[in-house]
This record gives C-alpha cells, structure tokens and sequence, in this order.
C-alpha cells in the first residue's frame, strides 16, 4: 500500500493534506479537530505583531459563486490575519504542538516590513516548537493597504529581503507563501529563492468580486452599503493555481524548489493533479469550509488507491507532469484528431451540435431521429463538443494515425513539426 | 351507527372528515423556491428539444426552465403563457411522461426526466397568484366571435382573439365555466377551486362576455350565431357516454365515471356522497383511473379497474396507473363485462376472459365474476348533438388546417374535433391556433 508520509522541507506529516492558513486554523479548537479528523498539517492563520489585534468587519466576510444546486465553486473573503492577541495564539500553538507532534505544524506569519518585527517574532515562534513559518505575501485586502501581505508578495526585492531576514533569525523551514495577482509568478519564486526561501507555497487568495447586489448597488459581500474587492479562493481558482505552480516547477530559475500547492484542491484529484505538477504537499481551504474537516478521508483514500492502482510512490508522483508542460510553440502541429460520438451513448441532447454549429467549425450534422455525426471534413479537433455533451465517454477524441491523410487538411499524418519550424512562421527556424 | 369502510351497499360518509380532507389534498404538492432551483438545474437545455416537440402547445420549455433557474421565474410563466395560456392546468392534469418528460434526454440518460410538469407549475402559479392578468388586448377590431364552449379548447381561442382586438361572447352550456377542467378531472389535481380561479384570471383579458346555461342546439343555432358574428369557434368538448351493451346495463348504480367524476368535483361536503363498499370501473382511460382511485379515497373497499385489452394499451399512462394501483386500485386486464347482475341494482358483474389478437379482441371462453355495488362506465366519450350541416369524420367534427370546418366562417378544436388525442393540452393548441386563423382571415392578413 502506498505510503503516504511526507518530508517536505524537513517537515514530516503523516499525510500530504495540510490545512491552508486561513479561518480554519484560527484557534486550537479548530486545529484539534483538524487533526482528529486526520489532517497531517496545519498551517496556523497569519500571526501579526505584540500589540492590539487587527480587527475584522462585523459584517459578511464572504462572498460565493455557486454552480447547480447551491454547490460552492467559489468563495471570497475580506477577513484579515488573526484578530486574536499575539500571545493567545502562541499559547495554543503549545498546547496543540505538545499533544500532536507527529503533525506538521507551520505558523503563517504577517508582520511589518521591518527586520526587528520579524526577528522578534521569530523568536517567539520558534518557543514553540512549530515545525516552519509560512510568510504571507499574498493577502490581496486589508493588510496591503498596510505595507503587508500582498504589498510585500508583489515587490520582488520585498520578498527577497524578508525572507534573507527570516532565514538569519531563524532556523526554521521557511515557505513563502506567494500571491496570484501579479503578471508573472515566477519573478517573486526566483526572489524567495535568492532570499533562501525553503520552498514556495501558491497560489493565495485572487483580487475579486464574487457578485454585485442588484438592488443595493454595491458588491457582496456588502458591509453598511459598500463593498471591498476580497481573496478568490475554491474549485474555481484551481485551473490558475496549477498553472502558476506548473510555471514555478518547469522554469530553469526555480526547478526543484519545493512547492506546497494551493488553490480550489477539494478531492483526492485536485491534489494528485497538484502533485503531478511539482507540488511536495496541498494545503485545502474551502472544502473543509464547505464541507467540514471530515473530506480529508477521502482525500487520503483516493490519493491511496490512486498510486496503489498505479503502482506508484507520492514521489513517483510528484513532478511526473511537469516534462509535459511546455509552450505552445512546441505542441505537434502534426498530430491530428477528430471527434467521434458513440451513438449507443448519446442522449440526442445536441448540445455538441449547439455547440459546432453556432460557436465553431460545422462540423456536426444532425439527421433524422436526431442522430448526431461528425463530419471529419470539417472537425479541427477543437474539443468543444466533448466538454459540453452532459454523457461520460459518449463523444471521444481518436487519434489519427501516421500515414493517414487528415479529410480536412489533405495532409498526411505523421511526424512532428511545430510552429518554430512551420513554414508559415514567418521567423522559423526550419531544419534543412 | 356510522357508517364505515366495511358498511355495506351504497353509503356516504365512510371516513373521517380528516380522512377526506388529506385524501383530497393536492396530489401532487408544489415545488418550493429551492426544490425548484434544484429541478431546473438538471436541464440540459438541449438543442431543438424533444420535450418542445413534445409537446403539444410547442412551449419553450429549455428556455423557460433556464428562466426559472436564474430567478426569473414571472419570465418563464410569460414564455409558457404565450404558447399555452391555461399552462396553469396543464402542468398538473398533462400526461407528462407520455409528452414532455417522456421526451426529456435525461429520461433516457438515467430514467429520470426533468421535473418539466412541477417547473411549468411553479412558475405559471406564481405568476397567478399575483392576481394581475399578463396580457394587455390589442388594438379593438370591431370583429365580434361566437365561442361555444368555455372548456380548454374555447378557453385558448377566446383569450387569444380577445388579445387581437376582437370582442368575445363565450357561451357554454354548463352553469359553470371551464369545461372538463372544472367537471372532468380528478379532484386532488386540481384542488382549491383552481379551475375555477384559472378562468377568472384567464377571462381578466377583458373583451370576453361569458354566457353560461346557453347550449348550442336548445338555446343558441349555427345559423343565428353565423348571421351575429364575424367568426364562429366550436369547443364542444363530448357530451356522450359510449354504453357497456352488456346485459344488464339498466340495472341501478350503473353510472357514467364522467357524472361521478362531475358530482364529486362540485361537492360541498365529500362525506355527502355515497360511494359503495365493492366498486367495479370499466375502462382504460385517464377517467377510469380518475373515477376509480375517487372511489378509493371516498372510502370504497374494493376498486376494481377492469380494461378490455392489456396494460400496455391503456389509454392512462403508466404514472396514472402506478397512482391507481398504489391508492388500492386493483387493475384486471384482458376482460370484458358480458352481464351486469342484481336484483333492481346491481351486485355483481360478470366478465369474459378475453385475448387481444390480430383479429380483435377474442372471448376466450372463460368466466368471473366481480362483486359490485357500483359500476362505472368509462369506456369514451362521443360527440352528440353536433350541429347540422357539418361534415363528420369518425363521429367528430371534420377540420382542416387549424380547426376550419366544412363551412365558411365556423372553426371547430378540442375533443369535439377530429383528429386530436382528447387532452386538455392538444385543445389549448388547437384553439389558440384556430384563434390566430380566425384572425388572419378576418383581418386579411
């Protein structure tokens, strides 16, 4: 049976599934029923300086996006770091770490841009016996406008110099955690990497607003009539979240820097997809908060049976996708496939030739007793009409093979050609 | 002593005032906001739909459930109300897995179609219930139309002209309007007088002067009516009741279902309505059920449905017969009455094992016998009294088109017109559509 133990970055846990600093790991309670419900890490919510807390709104702090049936694809949120006392926090971080300490236990980290802040909390930190610190560079409200959070994770030179500061004072694992709402997230890995950053951890929450309330005029959600731009977070972010992670794990600067993978991970599938991509370790968020902590289960069973059934190790897994991530320029213009539906399967719906028809290529026709065909002549294999039939398998791709000639095109296939040697590429390269 | 379940003979008040009140409550209870929200996301919103080719009034059903699952539910009752504008009746007296939900691609992707009948009723009852009538009439036309009979068919055309601008007198004979809506149908379908509300709302249109107690034939002529009006539309529905012709047929308690089915829709007080303790209903059609599961929820003992061939031609779909069958309802196929037995009333019925082979329905020689306090007949309807000079085609009024009839000027749609599958549906649609041709005559167009 595959083992699902995890060594990221010195940090041991029982099972790659970590709880994401956020409202569920606010308070002991909630990370004791963390671990009793089978998490094997937590990474406590955002710690800022001694002092008075922050305060949060009394309002809603969270906006939804919902698909069928009030199912959460989205929340946002305009919560802050902790608004409870630096030394309550550090009290149950004892408590928790003294009665599980096979757990991994990260503290995220929120403080002022200067290097006392950071030294004296580090210290306090390390007092008690968390396994690593999570900078937060990435909350995109409230603590920004402060010079902190995504204020810091957008500056390059920001990242690089705290984090240098957190590794002088401190030996702990250092993960920074990195924000999504800039153009280009390899520029702020490579900088946590020359400050001798540990490892990244992506994506955080995204700039946004979940929805506008029609008759109040203001976004949601609303406090007093007005509303605030919040972190996107969810099985909608998922697509943005892998592709930031993919872009760390195959770019020359940052290969092989440990990655913890956030953003929408809400099954077994979202993690080993995070996984394939490079990520050590997942941190989830929003499907315990929409579920309760009990959907780990599942995700330690799925990821269980899933490397069982494939006879892999978590590291026959980790990183296996990031060799197939690569630009487009590459992709084999020669390879050729053409759509085919399974009559046996359809349910004459004709959302496929909705689909071809009004947004695409013509190349589905409908004919008597609404039976739905392909026309190879016209298929460019764009692949719309497979996402939107509702009937697993019915519409597959199928591959062209070599030597066949493409109905559409009249070109034989085979070989591999790509746009740097097309000669309709007005700058290829093409090998004589 | 009360009288019970196990009274014998003919008796009312077999059960509880509470009793009869549940058995008569809606059969079917609405979709609530979130139910409904939940129903309309399982819509595919498929290309051309089947279900819209199913149905008989072409709503736009993909769009008005889309309507529905974006919280516009008015706007969906407006997408049913032009296509069907009693839609009120239909999503809950429509044959819906034999039309709409039969059709529906996710009854053959999971048996399980989408709720289109429970949607259609959402939204048509909130839109009603706000009490205030859609439609605005067009421009008056000075055209004034004779509409006989107030029942599905006549209700269509009537709000239909009204819209175009024509003045309507809708006549029926009945003392109430709405046709087997309001006199035909199983009272838990309808329940809290909706029939009668739905023709209210239908009527505040305006332009619509209804005269009831006026029957073609004893208070109104075709010719009168042709000299009076620009345009004649006839929504008859079918007055005559097909006979058994069994021996015995005369006897007592022998009864019309179509009569049991009216007595008990205009009741007061259901206790007052006698009902025997062993019914027997002959019939395979939606009134046979109707009647006989009545007959259960008033307190019969033992309901019998007895159907001449097997139970795949009935005409009641297989949802009714599932209701039948599961509220006590014992379903005899293969069998015909050949003697009504009794002393002045009936008390037994006697039936032929029968065999439905290419040659028709066969005796096959063998006997039984169904006690019986009460027999009901629902084996059709037929047209009586249809106005001279008409032509007929199997019994029925002979149309053309959308409902022309054989003689200028007089339009006919609904069960009284041939052609047609006897559903309240199929009358909308054709009175609606005999609504628009009318018009199109009149004003040339």
């Amino acid at each position: 049976m595959a083992d699902l133990r995890s060594n990221f970055i010195r940090i041991k846990s029982p099972n790659p599934f970590w709880l994401a600093s956020a409202p569920p790991t606010d308070k002991e309670i909630n990370v004791r029923r963390a671990f009793e419900a089978g998490w094997g890490g937590v990474v406590w919510k955002a710690l800022g300086s001694e002092g008075p807390p922050v305060v949060n709104v009394n309002g809603p702090r969270y906006g939804v996006v919902y698909g069928a049936d009030r199912r959460v694809l989205g929340i946002n949120n305009i919560e802050l770091i902790t608004d409870r006392p630096l030394e309550v926090n550090l009290r149950e971080i004892k408590s928790v770490r003294r009665d599980y300490p096979d757990r991994a236990l990260i503290i995220s980290l929120m403080v002022p841009c200067d290097e006392e802040s950071w030294k004296a909390i580090l210290k306090q930190i390390e007092d008690t016996g968390a396994d690593g610190v999570e900078l937060n560079f990435g909350c995109p409200h409230g603590m920004a406008e402060r010079g902190m959070g995504s204020a810091v994770g957008q500056v390059p030179e920001y990242i690089e110099m705290v984090t240098r500061w957190v590794k002088t004072h401190s030996r702990m694992p250092c993960i920074v955690k990195l924000t999504p709402n800039i153009t280009d997230v390899r520029k702020p890995a490579e900088a946590a990497m020359r400050g001798g950053a540990d490892a990244v951890s992506l994506i955080n929450t995204i700039n946004s607003i979940t929805s506008v309330d029609l008759d109040l005029f203001a976004p949601q959600p609303t406090i007093d009539g007005k509303g605030s731009h919040g972190g996107y977070c969810g099985p909608a972010v998922k697509p943005i979240a892998l592709n930031m992670v993919a872009e760390i794990a195959r770019s020359a600067e940052t290969r092989g820097l440990p990655i913890s993978g956030i953003g929408g991970v809400t099954t077994w599938r979202d993690a080993a997809e995070f996984m394939a991509l490079g990520a050590g370790t997942v941190q989830v968020c929003t499907a315990a908060m929409t579920y309760g902590f009990k959907v780990v289960q599942e995700m330690i069973t799925g990821l269980r049976d899933y490397l069982d059934s494939h006879d892999m190790q978590m590291s026959d897994l980790i990183g296996r996708a990031v060799p197939n991530v690569t630009d487009w320029q590459y992709l084999n213009l020669n390879y050729t496939t053409k759509a085919q539906i399974n009559q046996d399967l359809c349910i004459k719906c004709g959302r496929c030739y909705a689909a071809c028809e009004d947004t695409s290529h013509q190349a589905i026709n409908m004919g008597q007793s609404r039976t739905f065909t392909v026309d190879d002549e016209e298929c460019v294999a764009c692949n719309l009409c497979v996402d939107v039939c509702p009937v697993d398998d019915c519409i597959t791709m199928r591959e062209l093979p070599p030597g066949d000639t493409d109905p559409r095109t009249g070109r034989v296939i085979g070989g591999y050609q790509n746009w740097t040697t097309h000669p309709n590429n007005p700058m290829s390269t093409a090998a004589e | 002593m009360p009288n019970s379940q196990l009274t014998p003979g003919v008796a009312p008040g077999r059960l509880t005032a509470e009793i009869y009140a549940r058995n008569f409550s809606d059969v079917a209870p609405p979709l609530d906001d979130h139910e409904a929200r939940v129903a309309a996301d399982r819509c595919y919103f498929c290309y051309d739909a089947p279900c819209v080719t199913a149905c008989p009034t072409s709503i736009d059903i993909p769009l008005f459930i889309r309507q529905i699952s974006t919280g516009t539910a008015d706007a969906a009752a407006m997408t049913i109300f032009h296509q069907n504008i009693l839609g009120g009746i239909c999503a809950r007296v429509c044959p819906t897995e034999n039309l709409c939900e039969g059709a529906c691609v996710r009854e053959t992707a999971e048996g399980k179609p989408v709720q289109i009948g429970a949607l259609q009723r959402y939204a048509t009852d909130g839109l009603m219930d706000q009490g205030e009538h859609p439609f605005r009439r067009g421009t008056p036309t000075g055209r004034r139309i004779a509409v006989i009979g107030a029942g599905p068919a006549g209700l269509a055309a009537a709000h239909r002209l009204a819209a175009k601008g024509h003045d309507v007198t809708l006549f029926d004979a009945r003392t109430k309007p709405g046709g087997l809506n309001e006199y035909g149908i199983a009272s838990y379908k309808a329940p809290g007088h909706f029939a009668e509300r739905e023709v209210d709302w239908v009527m505040a249109i305006g332009g619509i002067t209804l005269e009831t107690g006026r029957a073609l034939g004893r208070d109104l002529s075709l010719d009168q009516l042709r000299r009076d009006y620009d345009a004649v539309f006839l929504g008859l529905g079918l007055q005559g009741v097909n006979a058994l012709n069994a021996p015995g047929e005369q006897r007592g308690n022998v009864l019309d279902a179509v009569d049991f089915i009216r007595d008990l829709r205009q009741a007061d007080d259901l206790a007052s309505l006698p009902i025997g303790r062993d019914v027997v209903v002959i019939g395979g059609g939606m009134t046979a059920v109707d009647a006989a599961v009545q007959a259960r929820l008033l307190g019969a003992q033992n309901v019998t449905i007895v159907y001449r061939r097997g139970q795949e031609r009935m005409g009641a779909s297989r949802h009714e017969q599932d209701h039948a069958t599961s509220s006590g309802v014992r379903i005899i196929c293969n069998a015909i009455p050949v003697a009504i037995h009794g002393n002045g009333t009936v008390r037994e019925v006697e039936f032929a094992h029968t065999t439905d082979g290419p040659g028709g329905i066969e005796d096959t020689g063998e006997r039984f016998r169904l006690p019986a306090d009460q027999l009901f007949r629902a084996i059709g309807q037929r047209l009586s009294g249809a106005p001279e000079g008409l032509a007929l085609e199997g019994g029925k009024i002979a149309v053309t088109g959308p409902g022309r009839t054989s003689l200028p000027g007089i339009w006919a749609g609904g069960d009284c017109a041939a052609g047609g599958d006897d559903l309240t549906v199929t009358a909308v649609a054709e009175g609606r559509d005999a609504a628009e041709d009318i018009h199109a005559q009149l004003m040339g167009a």
